[in-house]
Formats: C-alpha cells, structure tokens, sequence
C-alpha cells in the first residue's frame, strides 16, 4: 500500500497539496492560475469562432461603431464612449484590487477591507452597465425589415439610418395583435409583434421619396454599407418578410443574426464570470473583516481572488478589442 | 514571492496610468478612424494592427504586473504562458484561415 502513496495520509492536507511548493508556489495558486489557463482557452473558442464567423461573412458584418453608440441619460451617438468608460471601470477595480493584495502582503486589515469593497462596487457598477447594455440591443433604436432571403435592410435619409417611427405613419394594416393572456388562452402568451406591419413600412417608403434603402453588403474599399436607389430598394423591399425591432436569438436589426448570437454568448459569458467574481470577492471581504486571515498569518487568499478578478479584466480587454474596436 | 513585504503601490498606479492611456488612444482612433490607417493594411487594416498590438500591451501589463507573473518561478510563468500563447496562436490561425475559405466559397453564391 505504502508505496502507491507518495504523502502519508495522515500529514496530508488535501485542499493544501501536502507541503510540496512546486515552483514555489502554494496549491491553491498553482490550481487558480491552471483554472484561468482553462478558462482563457474557453475564451478562446468563443472568440476564434466570433473570428471565423466574422470572415466568412466578412462582407456583410455589422459595423460595431453604428450598433454601440448609446450613452444613459444622454440623448445622441457617441459610438463606443460608454464601452470604453466600461472598460476604464474594470481596470481600475483591478487596481484597487492588486492594491487590496499589496496591502494584504503589509498586513494591514483595514486597507484591505476598503480596498476589497472598492473592487466589487466597481464590479457592480460594470455588471450594471453590461445590464444597460443588453437592455439596450434587445430593444433596438431604429428598427429594420427582413427578407425572405434572411437579409437585413435598414432606412436612410441624407446617408445616415433612420428610425422606423420616424417615417412609418398611417394605419398598421394587418390587424395583427399580440397574444397575450388577456385576449387569447390565459395560460400561454405569443410571440411579440411588431409595431408595424411590412405593407406599411413599404407604403412608407413609397410615399417618401427620400428615404433609402440601406443593405448590408460591405463596399470593402470604403468600409461603409450599401445604399441602394429608390428603385433596387423597392425590388429589395418587394422581397420583405417581417419588421424587426431590437435583437434576440432568431432576428436583429443589425444585421446578420449570429452576430447578436455571439454578442449575448459572449459578453453573456464574461457578465457570468464577472457576477461570480463579485460574489467571490463579497465572501472573501467578509473573511477579512472577520479576521480569518489575520489568525492565517498571510492574505494569500485575497491573492488568489485577485488572479481570478484580473483575469475577467484580461479577457475582457480582448472582448473590447474584438467586438466594438476591430 | 521574493518581495512579499514591499509596497509596489507607485509601480501599480504607474501601470494603471500606461494601460488608460492605451485604452483613450484606441478609443479615439476608433472614433477618429483616419482613412490612411482605415482602409489600407496589410491582411487586414493598419488600424486592426494598432488595436491588436495594443491589447496586447495591455495583456502583457495585466498579466505581469497586477497578476503578478514576473515575480513567479520562471518556469512556473513558463507554464502558463507557453502554453496558453501556443494553443491560442495555433487556434487562432487555423479559424482565421478556414474563416477565410468559407468566404471564398460561400460568397459567390449569396445574391445582392
């Protein structure tokens, strides 16, 4: 028996690794730094298939500085100033977080508690805006029609897109309700409908002669979507299926679908990682407060947090990278 | 950890005011997007460049410096490193190159 064992088993401590330091370094930082090596390599998949997707549809992806351009509170686009301020949040509670380890190093409880809180309302607050974010995809700011050939068109006047509301007017002519509760089966509601019916946003764009239509195939040496005259439009409109209004799973008013597909999958993923990693760090800020490390002697657990905490702000960073600047 | 007892506050502030700076420039070249750097580049724009070598610059400081890597045992940063650039890399290449050929193959066949 004894020589299958290389620790005996009555001076192993398990969740420790026994005392072996292999490369000087303690268990449980060794395992945090594998996880986040497998966690990295997740991210990765997500990305590389983003990035594959990205280059097969490469001349027709939405482009991210015309989706992303809304701030709270404020009325107007500023494309990508509320991602970067995002960005700015998460690093900077990844400071204060290596600040909470370099107190803990000194010993000093207080520092490390004021630190620890810093670093989850800097969680929250980006958690928070992530949720901004989300709410304000799913619910679109312009709207757009889908073709039977699964194609994306968007309105424009004087080259920049407008809204649907802005030039749709006269009666939705489908007589087509939402089922919800109250007029259909009480126990089941329908899929929503849209605010408009596609005969009269096309009645619309007949009527006015200013409006164009905006496809998303890429002029590739412009970088810029195609603006279609008034007549292709009307052949492309011809071919309309539904009105689209926001985004979710199956159709976007952005584009192509699976481009809201990995949006949600992956910020959805790297929200799941940050709201875990708040919780972490809410347990571990009660620990210290408590003293549990203090009596330890060392605060290498809020080190091992912290791994944790900055390695979401490094994915992250490639996130920002990949999705709103490339 | 070899300098367990020494504060590096002045050093983390430092990194901090490097990686802001990085982040600013990439947000405003994003909003600016000169056409120079834009439109011209090889395989892909010159922009793309700049934004990727970027975020690596920032990877590299949050990696070595808040997570503390270049005060691990050389071979246990090894470890991780290593392995985590070579798979990606290998990844990244070969889903960028089939990325690539979907387009080639696929694109005739979609009707504007």
């Amino acid at each position: 028996m004894e020589a299958n064992i290389a620790v005996p088993t009555e001076k192993k401590e398990t969740w420790d690794g026994g005392n072996a330091r292999p490369f000087g370094a303690s268990y449980g930082k060794m395992m945090m730094w594998f996880f986040i090596v497998s966690d990295a390599l997740t991210f990765t998949g997500f990305l590389a298939a983003y990035g594959l997707t990205r280059f097969k549809f490469i001349d027709s992806w939405p482009i991210a500085d015309e989706v992303f351009t809304h701030v709270p509170f404020v009325h107007g686009e500023f494309p990508m100033i509320y991602v970067a301020i995002m960005t700015f949040i998460l690093i900077f509670s990844s400071v204060t977080m290596v600040l909470a380890v370099d107190a803990g190093h000194q010993m000093k409880k207080n520092k490390v508690a004021w630190y620890m809180f810093a670093t989850i309302i800097g969680g929250i607050i980006f958690v928070g805006s992530q949720a901004w974010e989300w709410n304000t995809f799913i619910k679109g700011s312009y709207g757009a029609v889908k073709t039977t050939e699964g194609k994306v068109l968007q309105f424009v006047k004087d080259g920049k897109q407008i809204a649907l509301a802005d030039f749709v007017t006269g009666p939705k002519t489908d007589a087509i309700e939402e089922h919800s509760r109250k007029n259909g089966l009480w126990f089941q509601s329908g899929e929503p409908v849209a605010t408009y019916s596609v005969a009269q946003v096309i009645n619309a764009y007949n009527a006015n002669p200013q409006i164009q239509v905006r496809t998303e195939l890429m002029d590739l040496e412009r970088k810029q979507k195609t603006i279609l005259s008034r007549e292709e439009g009307s052949i492309q409109l011809a071919k309309t299926k539904m009105v689209v209004e926001g985004a979710n799973l199956k159709a976007n008013e952005y584009g192509n679908t699976v481009f809201a597909d990995f949006f949600f999958f992956i910020t959805g993923f790297h929200g799941f990682h940050v709201l875990s990693g708040i919780i972490i760090n809410i347990i571990i800020f009660f620990n210290v407060i408590l003293g549990t490390y203090e009596k330890r002697g060392h605060y290498e657990m809020v080190e091992k947090v912290g791994l944790y905490w900055h390695f979401v702000d490094l994915v992250w960073v490639f996130v920002f990278t990949f999705f709103y600047l490339v | 950890m070899a300098h367990a007892h020494e504060s590096n506050t002045k050093r983390i502030w430092i990194v901090f005011g490097i990686l802001s700076v990085i982040t600013l420039v990439e947000v405003y070249l994003g909003i600016i997007k000169p056409e120079a750097l834009h439109l011209h580049g090889p395989g892909t724009s010159w922009l793309n460049w700049i934004f990727i070598i970027l975020t690596l610059a920032k990877a590299y400081g949050i990696a070595w410096v808040f997570m503390h890597l270049e005060g691990e045992k050389k071979w246990f940063r090894r470890s991780i490193v290593w392995t985590a650039v070579f798979l990606i890399s290998y990844l990244i290449t070969l889903l960028l190159i089939e990325g690539g050929y979907l387009y080639d193959t696929l694109s005739p066949l979609v009707k504007w």
